[in-house]
């Protein structure tokens, strides 16, 4: 018994801090880095992977360079928090004003390659009316996806044909790529995070 | 011998070749596949793991060295922060050099999902997944499932307490039914879906199951809650991070079993 406690214990102060729900992960990159051609340390622009559009485009991130860049991961199928996600999504989307529309892109990442065919994504994207350029929706193959969801720290395993658990997390990055915040929980207080990404608007 | 040259030049080529990169190459075992229920499984509560070969050692410090030799974007000077906090590889004198008193047959801890995701890749291998890893592990010396013996869980418990086990040489531990090494009371060690786990380990996060951080988390409980040991390793999966690294967290590789038509 004795044991277990310190087990317990150990587990506890292992994870104690990891329960802030608005962090700011990488805030002090200056704007000068911004302007560095090559791409930085902890840009998701150094995963090799390739995706997938709802155009049936394929594409690396690294093309998605210059674009502030939200990002969440869902299914398609998904009845439960997935329709909530995307409703922040489109909430940050709307708080964004139309002349630095142009300058985020706003991404949805599938963790069902397998179901989320580029059919399948542009016909969620029109159930959505997500249709108007910035949005985009993804996806790759299930390894590429797992390293992926493991650089957001998003965690998510399928649990049965149908259906996935997953975390709810939104992370915004910017032009580098590289993360600068992250929003976990369903229907927070999106006020974070729309000020994350209006000013980096504003500095780019 | 033309071939042979060919074969050789395209590996080169690939930078990531399946030939021969340390001692442990050869040394896999056969699991043979089943079913069983992990402490924390799909909605139909069975896991179905098909057969795969097993490293029977942990990865070595000795074996990583020579990694690092051949790819040197995963050095300790050059690999980048996506991919490792700064702690990778923290003892090391430098990127070529074991730390002081570091046995090169002890195993390799400190290193990221990420590199340890690309050593096995590198090997034509991969890391196993968390079902292949827990389904390998419930065995003890005897048994293929061993978890229902309350001196099984016992002594994994114990060997959670004991300090610096890491320190020790691969081998130390005993000898399990699929004749791997060290699953229990050397290292914790990196699975390649350890981001499927959705329990936080915090008991503050966890007592409302919080359903706003996790779709669907109500309806995977634990099917075992006795298995405090289980428990704990999956507490961990689901607090660390890909670029995490440990001291006491290494790894070692799995490979598919191809299937003969």
């Amino acid at each position: 018994m004795k044991a277990l406690i310190k087990i317990l214990v150990i587990a506890l102060v292992i994870t104690s801090c990891k329960n802030n729900k608005n962090t700011n992960i990488a805030s002090d990159i200056s704007p000068k880095e911004a302007v560095s051609n090559e791409i930085l340390e902890l840009s998701i622009f150094n995963l090799p992977s390739t995706w997938t559009t709802q155009d049936n485009v394929d594409i690396e991130l690294k093309s998605l360079k210059g674009d502030i860049l939200v990002m969440v991961m869902i299914y398609t199928t998904c009845k439960a928090a997935c329709p909530r996600l995307v409703s922040d999504m489109r909430n940050i989307e709307a708080q964004i004003p139309k002349n630095n529309k142009g300058k985020v892109k706003l991404i949805l990442v599938s963790i069902d390659p397998e179901t989320d065919t580029p059919t399948r994504l542009k016909a969620f994207a029109k159930e959505n009316n997500m249709e108007s350029e910035q949005w985009l929706f993804l996806r790759s193959s299930i390894e590429m996806t797992r390293e992926f969801a493991a650089v957001l720290a998003v965690n998510y395993k399928k649990i049965s044909p149908m259906d996935f658990s997953h975390s709810n997390i939104i992370s915004v990055f910017d032009t580098n790529g590289v993360m600068v915040h992250q929003q976990e929980g369903l229907g927070v207080d999106n006020k974070e995070t729309v000020k994350t990404i209006l000013d980096l608007a504003e500095t780019n | 011998m033309v071939s042979f040259f060919r074969l050789i030049l395209v590996f080169l080529v690939i930078g990531c070749s399946n030939n021969i990169l340390g001692q442990s190459e050869n040394e896999m075992v056969l699991v043979t596949g089943g079913s069983f229920i992990p402490l924390y499984g799909t909605d139909s509560a069975t896991v179905v793991v098909r057969d795969f070969k097993m490293d029977i050692y942990p990865v070595t410090n000795n074996d990583y060295l020579e990694f690092v030799k051949k790819y040197p974007k995963w050095k300790k000077s050059k690999i980048i922060r996506l991919f490792s906090e700064e702690s990778y590889l923290v003892k090391w004198e430098d990127d070529v050099t074991l730390g002081i008193n570091f046995l090169p047959i002890s195993p390799v801890t400190n290193v990221s999902w990420f590199s340890a995701k690309s050593y096995c890749e590198c090997q034509g291998k991969r890391l196993p997944t968390v079902d292949e890893w827990e389904y390998a592990a419930m065995a003890d010396e005897k048994l293929p499932d061993a978890r229902i013996l309350p001196e099984y869980n016992q002594k994994i418990l114990t060997w959670y307490e004991a300090p610096k086990t890491f320190e020790n040489p691969i081998g130390s531990t005993f000898k399990n039914y699929w004749g791997i090494y060290d699953l229990h009371g050397l290292v914790w060690e990196w699975t390649l879906d350890f981001n499927s786990v959705l329990i936080s380990g915090e008991s503050r996060k966890d007592v409302d199951k919080d359903t706003n951080l996790f779709c669907g988390s109500a309806a995977v409980g634990a099917s075992d809650l006795m298995n405090y040991a289980a428990f704990m390793r999956y507490a961990l999966r689901g607090s660390i991070k890909a670029n995490y690294t440990g001291r006491n967290l290494g790894f070692r590789c799995v490979k598919d079993v191809e299937v003969l038509e």
